[in-house]
């Protein structure tokens, strides 16, 4: 069965979103706060996928594609403008990550030391672990939130 | 060029400054008299936020030998670090003072967060598990003295490869030289980390293999880095007692191993190596030391650019 929800005007449309990892960018973005048009769609059908969560937002937000890409650097990014597609951005995963996640490591100097930079440098492209600069204790992002 | 570099691991140095290093030990091994003088009014200030007699007395001399001073703390206790002072605020005053800083620190990462607020070259002489490059320095010395060159080498790494920072600097620095294979013993929970495997052997195509005994192994190497294996860290007491003589070196195990093979500890010794192997020519860990300290004092000239 399909649904099928308004096009927007003018806005951003997070698609191929990984089922059930919706909910994760719709929090990260502050979308529950939101005074505009928003959608989270989930589950759709995807010939690609299987099934796949749509985040539609209807407002010009300046988003940080880093953290976008550290949760799922699958997924596609619409810029929409007079409903139509302005721009697709193609994510990737970042090869650096400052200040998103926190190193869990008790022992690391991040643990004790104020105002510090939190680096993470990617390891490992296919199964998307990071390192922490400081003690190279590694994780991925799921292991980190 | 090593003039005010900072060395937090050994991969902050290239196989030329090595080489460099390397020399410059040999050169002040053969004639001290020669280098006596030459940090004369330099300071060191040595950061001991942890008690470490032996790396701190083997800087402390190494400066002291080539005709600088010395001033710092060998505990945290009495300083402003009990005040909350970050390690920031404290290597920036210190870099006033001193022309060189030695950190140990219990927290990983720590001498890289003093070297990002630092005018001077910091040294990381050991942060909590993590690296300890001048332990490799010594090791890396020690295995050239005795082979006369690095590579072609098959070097076994025994006991808590997992916890042991020193086995991880070396394995790092060894990845650097030609045809070196790796043999890693140890229990099942005490392997080499994954982060080891992925970024240095497997990324640098090196050969290693992991075995649980010693004793069924010991006759491939050249040779043999001795780690400590503590009773804490195994998860349960039955493989305590299955493993624990396994690393334990004894003249029984070294009738298996090659005549010319060296043994390398990077000290303490606890019981890991049976006092009997003392005697024994292959054992070089007491020797180790004193290269440890001419190679401290060939890294301190370099980095303050007195050579």
């Amino acid at each position: 069965m399909s649904m099928s929800i308004n096009t927007i005007k003018q806005g951003i449309v997070i698609d191929h979103i990984k089922a059930g990892q919706g909910i994760k960018i719709y929090n990260y973005l502050g979308l529950d706060e939101a005074d505009f048009t928003v959608a989270l769609i989930k589950n759709a059908q995807s010939g690609k996928q299987g099934k796949k969560d749509i985040i539609k937002i209807e407002n010009v937000l300046d988003i940080d594609f880093t953290v976008l890409g550290l949760i799922d650097p699958d997924l596609t990014i619409n810029i929409i403008e007079d409903e139509k597609i302005k721009k697709k951005i193609k994510l990737n995963i970042p090869e650096r990550v400052v200040d998103i996640i926190k190193c869990k490591n008790p022992r690391c100097v991040t643990s004790i030391e104020r105002n510090i930079p939190h680096i993470f440098r990617l390891l490992d492209k296919e199964t998307g672990e990071y390192k922490c600069d400081y003690c190279d204790e590694v994780y991925t992002f799921e292991e980190v939130e | 060029m090593l003039k005010g570099k900072h060395v937090l691991e050994p991969m902050d140095l290239s196989s030329e400054d090595l080489e460099e290093i390397f020399e410059l030990a040999d050169n002040i091994m053969d004639s001290p008299e020669k280098y006596n003088e030459i940090c004369k009014g330099k300071l060191m200030a040595s950061l001991f936020y942890e008690p470490s007699t032996r790396t701190r007395l083997s800087f402390e001399s190494a400066m002291y030998r080539l005709g600088g001073q010395v001033i710092g703390f060998s505990e945290p206790g009495s300083t402003s670090v009990t005040k909350g002072e970050s390690i920031a605020d404290t290597i920036r005053t210190v870099s006033n003072y001193a022309d060189i800083a030695v950190m140990r620190h219990p927290k990983e990462g720590a001498p890289r967060v003093a070297s990002m607020h630092s005018d001077i070259p910091v040294i990381n002489a050991g942060d909590g598990g993590h690296q300890h490059p001048t332990q490799t320095l010594t090791d890396l010395l020690t295995i050239r003295k005795t082979k006369g060159e690095i590579k072609n080498l098959t070097i076994g790494c025994c006991g808590d490869l997992k916890f042991g920072r020193t086995v991880h600097s070396l394995i790092k620095a060894l990845s650097n030289y030609e045809n070196i294979r790796f043999v890693l013993i140890s229990p099942e929970e005490l392997r080499i980390p994954d982060y080891i495997k992925k970024e240095i052997l497997i990324r640098k195509n090196i050969e290693f293999v992991e075995y649980e005994s010693l004793e069924d192994n010991i006759d491939e190497l050249d040779i043999l880095y001795m780690t400590r294996v503590q009773k804490e860290r195994f998860f349960n007491e039955e493989d305590y007692v299955r493993l624990k003589d396994s690393y334990i070196l004894n003249k029984e195990k070294m009738r298996r191993a090659k005549e010319d093979m060296i043994i390398l500890h990077p000290l303490p010794r606890v019981n890991e190596i049976d006092s009997e192997i003392d005697e024994d020519p292959r054992a070089y860990y007491f020797k180790q030391t004193k290269n440890g300290m001419y190679v401290r004092m060939a890294l301190i000239a370099k980095l303050l650019g007195a050579i």
